[in-house]
């Protein structure tokens, strides 16, 4: 492992600052977006299947949203506001100059991505209870599971972040990766409904997994095979945190 | 890594590096780099651009690690452990990198707490270095709207936050109008005054000459002259310069610079002659209405423009 010391903190508490100042906004868009996406894909669609495997569409659709909400949520901290505090405003070279190391660095910033998950998760967890789509105390796991879903994609994005020449470059994590996972991984419809072959794929995904978690959350029960879907999670954000770091150490400190 | 004697003798100094080299993709870009420090001085590593200083710079702060070399940094060997002699170092890096989100005032409290500092020894120290910066009406301004001096002078006292023994200047006064370059140097006199110790990188030399007690010159990653200012230019350089230009330069070059010079060289369309006694030159030049000239005394950039000779760096 990295030697790590608490110095991270206060790398995680300078991002909380600055997120806190535009707070009212930042709560604002996730409110607003995943409001429209129920609202819109659950009536619309919702008006042509009723029900999805025993509950009405627009439940269905809360869980995966949750868990799309919050890969997204990560994704982007880790990605361009990543890129911007290591690159473009020299956010780390400052950082480094104290007594604060690369790995302390990338750790907090890992954690940090995370963070805004959570709080994107929380977000969309009201606006599903206001719906009237989570009515069970399971509800209140999707918490932490946001978390560990913001680990998921923010280690996977560090790397991204650490290869990066420009901004460009993030349109191809997004465009060949999230938007294929989202449309993959039972957003909108369940991963049964795919041929054989593209469930294979799917179950490589981890929105898949996050999925399999977040959605009988929501809906009211605990999900099977619980311990292995975490598993999968936690073993692609370590990996991606990991090899994140190495990239860093090679961009910054070589 | 065992520390060799004589860099643990050099322990006793605040800032020590022995044979330090780093190559990058095949180009040896600092070649065997050695200094010492001792407390309370300011230091100047001076150097074409590309000669090696930030890099050295990197290193001496461990965060490039050396391909060879010791370092020692207040007493703690580096990289190995250049968090610990961080603590009691400051830096001031070539490009501001204060943080847009915040006002000053937060850009100080912020930077304080990657040293471990306290609320309450931040809130005791945060005026002092205010005052010190000049900035003390505008603690709650944007960084937006802060001029170049005052951004450079908030990163001065950013880096005074944890009230350090060593601080490093890298290219401080670059892109600063005059007087802003004059207050900056103001504030450098005080924090020596207050017995910090400082190491600079400049490629101003007027810059070296005011402040440095002691400076290196280094191009191509080699160490080309290292003392007090005034006695290397009196080691190395004729005691006074005429430069001339004008109409007919060249004819008058080689026919009279020469042989009443100790030195001279012509570089365009200008003459630089070196010498001790200036009289003869001066005097012929007196009839001469085509020819311009300037005469004064050798200084540090020409001792450095002999060093590292005139070609452009880009």
């Amino acid at each position: 492992m990295p030697p790590l010391s608490w110095r991270w903190v206060p790398v995680w508490r300078r991002n909380y600052l600055v997120w806190k100042k535009l707070a009212a906004e930042s709560v604002l868009g996730n409110i607003i977006e995943p409001l429209f996406y129920l609202v819109g894909f659950g009536m619309g669609i919702g008006a042509m299947v009723q029900e999805v495997e025993g509950v009405k569409y627009m439940a269905f659709l809360a869980g995966g949203t949750i868990c799309y909400s919050t890969m997204l949520a990560a994704s982007f901290e880790a990605l361009y506001s990543g890129f911007a505090r290591m690159h473009v405003q020299r956010t780390w070279e400052g950082i480094l100059n104290a007594p604060v190391s690369l790995e302390d660095v990338v750790f907090a910033e890992w954690v940090w991505a995370a963070s805004k998950s959570f709080l994107s998760g929380t977000a969309v967890l009201i606006v599903a209870a206001a719906l009237g789509l989570a009515q069970s105390w399971t509800m209140v796991l999707i918490l932490p599971l946001a978390f560990v879903i913001g680990l998921t994609f923010s280690g996977l994005g560090l790397i991204m972040t650490a290869l990066a020449k420009s901004y460009d470059f993030f349109m191809y994590w997004f465009t060949l990766a999230l938007t294929p996972m989202m449309l993959l991984s039972g957003v909108f419809y369940p991963v049964t409904n795919m041929p054989g072959w593209l469930q294979m794929v799917a179950n490589a995904l981890p929105l898949t997994h996050a999925i399999a978690l977040g959605r009988p959350l929501l809906l009211g029960h605990l999900p099977d095979a619980a311990l292995l879907h975490l598993a999968v999670l936690a073993a692609y954000g370590i990996a991606g945190y990991l090899i994140a770091l190495r990239l860093f150490r090679r961009r910054l400190a070589s | 890594m065992t520390l060799s004697p004589a860099l643990s003798q050099a322990m006793g100094n605040i800032l020590a590096a022995r044979g330090v080299r780093k190559s990058f993709a095949g180009r040896e870009v600092v070649a065997g780099i050695d200094l010492e420090l001792t407390r309370g001085e300011c230091f100047g590593l001076l150097g074409p651009n590309g000669a090696g200083k930030t890099t050295t710079l990197r290193m001496l702060l461990g965060l490039a690690r050396p391909d060879a070399g010791e370092i020692s940094l207040l007493g703690n060997p580096v990289p190995q452990a250049a968090r610990e002699g961080r603590i009691r170092v400051g830096v001031v890096p070539q490009v501001d990198n204060l943080d847009p989100d915040f006002t000053v005032r937060e850009n100080l409290v912020v930077y304080g707490r990657y040293f471990g500092l306290r609320e309450k020894e931040m809130d005791q120290r945060i005026p002092a270095l205010l005052e010190f910066a000049t900035l003390e009406a505008r603690a709650d301004s944007r960084i937006q709207e802060l001029s170049g001096g005052m951004k450079r002078r908030l990163v001065l006292a950013r880096a005074l936050v944890n009230d350090p023994d060593l601080i490093f200047l890298d290219e401080p006064t670059t892109g600063l109008d005059p007087q802003a370059r004059h207050q900056m140097w103001e504030k450098l006199r005080v924090l020596l005054r207050r017995g910090k110790t400082i190491l600079l990188t400049t490629h101003f030399m007027d810059e070296a000459e005011r402040l440095c007690d002691r400076v290196m010159i280094i191009d191509h990653g080699r160490s080309l002259a290292q003392g007090a200012p005034h006695a290397l230019i009196a080691q190395h350089i004729e005691p006074e310069v005429v430069e001339v230009y004008g109409e007919g330069v060249e004819t008058w070059f080689h026919e009279t610079a020469r042989p009443l010079s100790d030195r001279a060289e012509l570089h365009g369309e200008t003459a630089f002659c070196y010498l001790r006694d200036p009289g003869p030159l001066i005097a012929s030049l007196q009839g001469r209405g085509s020819l311009r000239f300037m005469h004064r005394r050798a200084n540090l950039e020409d001792l450095f423009l002999k060093l590292t000779g005139r070609e452009m760096r880009d």
